[in-house]
């Protein structure tokens, strides 16, 4: 009866480890079972991805479609290559489709905006978002500024 | 000599040392089968150790211990799992096995050594607990044992398997005179009943040479004087009449070594 | 000149000292590791053990949890509310538990109450030769009391590890969200945008993991070694939770320095 008692304590235990780290996987770090099944890769040239990183969200009118995998440097155009990891279910981004970097709120993080044109070809794995619009850097636009100034 | 027509432990020239100490230098013992053979001396002149030695848990340096012809610091480690299952040991503290009843820890070393069937384990178990007279305790917890109950226990699970040879360790260290007198007659009569050979590590000169067919006297790193305890009564070596008697003052100096005493008074 | 090289040479003397007894505690390691009793055996064993060392610090393991949560959701509150940004507070308390504070708070009080549990159990099974006389039995102690205690350890941190962040997080979402008013909503999207499973709970188990192994090896170890009197015994448990607690603050930080660091 008392080991009985032993192995049930430990059991639960175990137990309650598991749960824990279901607790941990689903609701802390929202790990969706559906989310890693069916993505596709498709590529976008900037000018500037200032502030971007790994992980920032893909967004089509405001609704998580995606997140960005690699950034690196295309040595030969030298601009920089995002990669973003669109959800499987995303299957009506035309070719002409436009990529903008954007900030959430005045000082939130980056992340990149979708808005779809009018083409019949749809986007699929490996293909490029020809049409992008760079990061805003404060820097360039107070430059920008004082050069018309300076030129009316 | 007839006690040594058929001895079953001979050691030779056993050296042995811990840091710069010898603890033994090329010592010769030998153990007659089937009799009770006490190993007496002082405190602290590494009377535990020879049993360790015995039992293979430490390696002489020099020498040969063979048991039934087995050289013991020689052994592998499943010959010596083999060789241990006919050695039975009595530790000083008892050594029961805290987490388990007194039922399981008898049942201990059966159940390492045989693959026997559980209703036949709890059969030799009882009976060994029913020859300590501790039947009725089979199901207590160590803890709740008096010394010499645990003792017994201790006993009754050194003689499970019905070991050739059992090593007790201070047997009667630390017991009252009634518990002393138990042990003292448990010895005895196993020895007697069973057959097997026992070695006694003690000081406690009374009980020991009671029972003891014959002694070692151990002291400086070898042994300064054996024989039956009768033979012993009669050796005429101040060390060893100090040791029989319990004299404060002798060879053993009452004193630490020490300067002067009234030069050091003066000094202060 | 002469107490100087005394003094040299007894330093020498404390580093061979040192370097033998890691060289042991490795043999020691080695051996429960690679002792692979027979399964029947040493299963119910490990479960034993898996109750003394996980099972029964889980109390102490969930109050702090509890409470480390909702004092880091009050702190956090206290500060991010001056810049609106109070629905943060999720995130802040997650990303610091699962990566951080759970791997090491769990460690350093598992060292606290299993370890030093069990460098005195070895210790006192030592001096009243219960190893010795199990060793004259047949039995080798590492196998039969050094391995399952090592196992059990190993196995128990990490499963203590994810209660800790598991109950801290409920913790805050107590004081966040029941108490201080935190929009539910914006705390548990919040905390799911900026927790990723695999960099931050994984990285946070591999921690537990690791501080696992640190921390019963250390006990195991000081417990085995120790001197079979009175003194020993309590000195190697001091040394247990002095040793093993240094040893996960400095991993601590090669392995947040390696798994979060850019580099």
């Amino acid at each position: 009866m008392r080991i009985r008692g032993v192995e049930l304590a430990v059991g639960v235990f175990m137990l309650v480890g598991a749960l824990s780290l279901a607790v941990l996987a689903i609701n802390v770090s929202g790990l969706g079972l559906s989310k890693q099944e069916g993505s596709y890769k498709v590529y976008a040239l900037f000018e500037n991805v200032g502030g971007l990183t790994a992980r920032s969200k893909v967004s089509m009118s405001g609704v998580t479609i995606g997140q960005v995998g690699a950034i690196r440097i295309d040595p030969e155009r030298l601009m920089a290559v995002v990669e973003i990891e669109m959800n499987g279910d995303v299957d009506y981004l035309t070719v002409d489709s436009s990529a903008s970097i954007l900030t959430a709120g005045l000082l939130g993080e980056k992340y990149i905006g979708i808005t779809t044109g009018a083409d019949d070809e749809v986007l699929t794995e490996g293909g490029y978002i020809e049409d992008t619009q760079s990061s805003l850097v404060l820097e360039e636009l107070i430059g920008k500024f004082l050069f018309n100034k300076a030129s009316e | 000599m007839e006690l040594f027509d058929d001895i079953i432990i001979d050691i030779k020239q056993l050296t042995f040392s811990r840091g710069n100490r010898y603890i033994y230098k090329d010592v010769d013992i030998r153990i007659p089968r089937g009799k009770v053979t006490a190993i007496m001396g002082p405190s602290g002149t590494g009377k535990t150790t020879l049993l360790r030695l015995i039992g293979g848990q430490l390696k002489p340096d020099s020498g040969s211990i063979l048991l039934d012809g087995d050289d013991i610091p020689c052994l592998g480690r499943s010959e010596l799992f083999d060789v241990r299952e006919k050695m039975g040991m009595l530790f000083q503290s008892g050594a029961l096995f805290t987490d388990m009843s007194v039922f399981e820890n008898v049942a201990f070393p059966i159940r390492v050594h045989t693959k026997l069937p559980e209703d036949m384990v709890r059969d030799v178990v009882l009976m060994k607990l029913q020859a300590v007279g501790l039947r009725g305790a089979a199901q207590l917890m160590p803890s709740e044992l008096s010394g010499g109950m645990s003792r017994r226990v201790a006993l009754a699970r050194a003689i499970a398997l019905a070991p050739a040879l059992v090593m007790y360790d201070e047997p009667f260290a630390g017991q009252d005179p009634i518990a002393m007198g138990v042990l003292v007659n448990l010895i005895q009569k196993l020895n007697q009943a069973l057959g097997h050979t026992s070695i006694i590590v003690s000081h406690d000169i009374k009980e020991a040479l009671s029972i003891a067919d014959y002694v070692y006297i151990i002291a400086d790193a070898g042994v300064i004087a054996q024989g039956t305890p009768e033979e012993l009564q009669k050796v005429d070596s101040e060390q060893v009449r100090q040791f029989m008697m319990g004299l404060p003052d002798g060879p053993v100096p009452f004193h630490f070594p020490a300067a002067d005493i009234t030069t050091e008074l003066m000094e202060g | 000149m002469q107490p100087v090289l005394d003094n040299i040479a007894l330093f020498g003397r404390a580093g061979l000292d040192k370097v033998e007894a890691v060289g042991r505690s490795g043999m020691i390691l080695i051996n429960a590791i690679v002792a692979r009793p027979d399964p029947v055996q040493s299963f119910p064993l490990l479960i034993r053990q898996l109750y003394s060392v996980g099972v029964l610090s889980m109390i102490i393991i969930i109050v702090s949890g509890l409470f480390i949560g909702m004092v880091l959701a009050l702190q956090g509150y206290t500060i991010l509310v001056d810049y609106g940004t109070e629905q943060a507070v999720g995130q802040m308390v997650a990303l610091s538990l699962v990566r951080e504070l759970a791997p090491v708070v769990a460690a350093l009080l598992f060292a606290g109450r299993a370890g030093s549990a069990l460098t005195a159990e070895i210790g006192l099974m030592k001096a009243t030769e219960q190893l010795s006389s199990m060793e004259m039995i047949g039995v080798d102690p590492l196998r039969r009391i050094i391995a399952p205690r090592f196992w059990a350890g190993f196995i128990s941190l990490p499963i203590l590890t994810m209660i800790f962040s598991a109950v801290g997080v409920w913790g805050a979402m107590l004081v966040g969200v029941e108490w201080l008013g935190v929009y539910e909503g914006s705390f548990w999207a919040n905390m799911q945008n900026s927790v990723d499973f695999f960099d931050d709970v994984v990285n946070g188990l591999i921690k537990a993991q690791v501080f696992g192994l640190v921390v019963t090896w250390v006990a195991v170890f000081q417990g085995y070694d120790a001197l079979p009197t009175s003194e020993g015994i309590s000195q190697a448990t001091t040394k247990t939770v002095v040793y093993s607690s240094l040893a996960i603050l400095g991993l601590d930080f090669i392995m947040t320095a390696l798994m979060f660091g850019d580099f």
